[in-house]
């Protein structure tokens, strides 16, 4: 078909809507509930799964599906669905089907302890279209229920796991990291080798956020998120990829931002819908004066005026303008609105441990020295330079010449 | 897999598929297994493919729909019989298309 003089088959990413002029909506997050199965430790976002008040406030289908149909209708290509467990929902199966229907690929980030033999049969005669997406919490029952809390739960998505895999139904595993599980990272790499859909090494989830609803969960997942140094450890266990890497990601995204809080692309093309149907920038962003009421509203209105003021918003806090506002540690730290909310409950607070991981990042790099504040460096610049080898393409061209 | 043809039959559209317009590009997408390939593969169709496309509704033969689109575009009947078969063919491969 590829030669046909009517149709051309390719890639979704070579379509001209993807390049330049995109569609309003490209792509769209859904959390269909903030319920979930497991209890994991580390979790920012899972309720209970048998939370009745949290169930009774979640969107109803109809109104799921009003949202799907707008969201085909701007051009939307993708629709995520997470959670919490999004396979929790009653709905879920028809809300899938759907979703495929209006021609919509769909991203499912599971845990996939609820894939039965009948959901595997719908994956595999209904695609989704894009590869699901499954966290691992531990290769062994101790240290995966250790931080799923939930016994029986490493069998169930194991067994979720196989039912894909006789289905050949694509999906790729990522890990969490937590103290529970650190020393299986080598094991659970060699077991994702043997998965046929991944085509990389799985990527990791271990500086993890708060609580956006900002209640107790959060001192306990302070308590086990991974310090800076163990953090950098694990980060740079290949140290020369990682090198090669961040020389290449230096040279490009490393600047102060002064008082520019968003320099994401949160809020353009996209955005996460809640469970409850209030629109966001990001799955992170819950801050009250950032999110719009898709009940009274429109995913169209959301994106073409209200995300783009919200994305105007400057920072006013001295201590953001004065650290992270002159830091040209920018691209290797975390720090964003949706992370500052996710700490402090505002938007521009600098966020310690996030600061503290770039910090260990650019002293590794040699692009500070140990206890050294990236915001007082002034020849930021020549440093970078230096790292990214341009100072010594810049000499040799100098030398030609 | 070849597949045969005849300008006289009637074909229809899949409901394996769904056909989007987005941003100018006519693309269809396979929303079952067995259609294009799993991951990211989809079809776009260009303005020609689009009018076949659109006429392909299980009613009208492959020789109507030729005929309609030479009186439409005023181009030789001979001519749109050999486009309207090329891609209905190319689609058929696919099961983008049914025979009726």
């Amino acid at each position: 078909m590829e030669q046909s003089p009517y149709a051309v088959k390719k890639s979704i990413y070579e379509v001209k809507l993807w390049e330049g002029d995109k569609p309003l909506l490209s792509s769209l997050n859904i959390e269909l509930t903030e319920r979930c199965n497991n209890k994991c430790i580390h979790c920012y976002i899972n309720l209970p799964k048998d939370d009745k008040e949290a169930q009774k406030k979640e969107m109803t289908g109809k109104e799921i599906k009003k949202i799907l149909k707008e969201a085909a209708l701007l051009g939307c290509m993708q629709i995520m669905f997470t959670g919490g467990e999004p396979l929790l929902r009653e709905d879920f199966d028809e809300l899938y089907i759907f979703t495929r229907k209006l021609g919509i690929k769909v991203f499912i980030f599971t845990n996939a302890t609820l894939i039965d033999e009948k959901r595997a049969e719908l994956f595999s005669k209904i695609p989704p279209g894009e590869k699901i997406e499954i966290t691992i919490y531990g290769m062994k029952k101790r240290s995966y229920e250790a931080v799923t809390r939930n016994p029986g739960s490493f069998e169930s998505a194991m067994k979720g796991v196989n039912l894909l895999l006789q289905k050949k139904v694509p999906f790729v595993v990522k890990g969490a990291i937590l103290p529970q599980n650190k020393e299986e990272i080598e094991e659970f790499e060699e077991w994702a080798k043997t998965i046929p859909w991944m085509d990389k090494p799985p990527g990791y989830a271990m500086f993890f956020d708060l609580r956006g609803r900002r209640d107790k969960q959060k001192d306990l997942i302070k308590k086990v998120r991974l310090s800076p140094q163990e953090g950098l450890d694990i980060i740079t266990r290949k140290r020369k990829e990682y090198i090669k890497e961040m020389k290449e990601f230096c040279g490009k995204f490393m600047k102060p931002s002064g008082d520019k809080i968003f320099s994401c692309g949160a809020g353009t093309g996209g955005g996460t819908v809640d469970s409850y149907g209030k629109f966001q920038l990001c799955m992170l962003l819950r801050h009250p004066d950032t999110v719009y009421d898709l009940k009274k509203g429109s995913l169209k209105d959301g994106i073409e005026n209200f995300f783009v003021k919200i994305r105007e918003i400057k920072a006013t806090n001295s201590d953001y303008l004065n650290r992270c506002g002159k830091c040209f540690l920018k691209g290797l730290c975390e720090q964003c609105p949706g992370k500052s909310w996710s700490e402090h409950g505002s938007l521009d607070t600098p966020v310690e441990y996030l600061c503290e991981i770039a910090h260990k990042q650019a002293e590794f790099l040699g692009l500070l020295e140990e206890g050294e504040k990236a915001w007082e460096v002034v020849e930021w610049k020549e440093r970078l330079d230096r790292l990214t080898g341009k100072e010594k393409s810049d000499n040799s061209t100098l030398a030609v010449l | 897999m070849e597949q045969k043809i005849n300008i006289k039959n009637t074909y229809c559209q899949s409901e394996d598929v769904v056909a989007r317009e987005i941003h100018g590009e006519f693309i269809i997408i396979p929303i079952t297994s067995g259609i294009g390939d799993l991951e990211d593969e989809l079809y776009t169709l260009n303005e020609t493919g689009k009018n076949i496309w659109d006429r392909l509704d299980g009613k009208k033969s492959l020789k109507e729909i030729a005929m309609e689109l030479s009186k439409e575009f005023d181009a030789p009947l001979e001519e749109i019989e050999k486009d309207v078969a090329g891609l209905t063919e190319e689609l058929l491969v696919r099961r983008i298309v049914l025979e009726v």
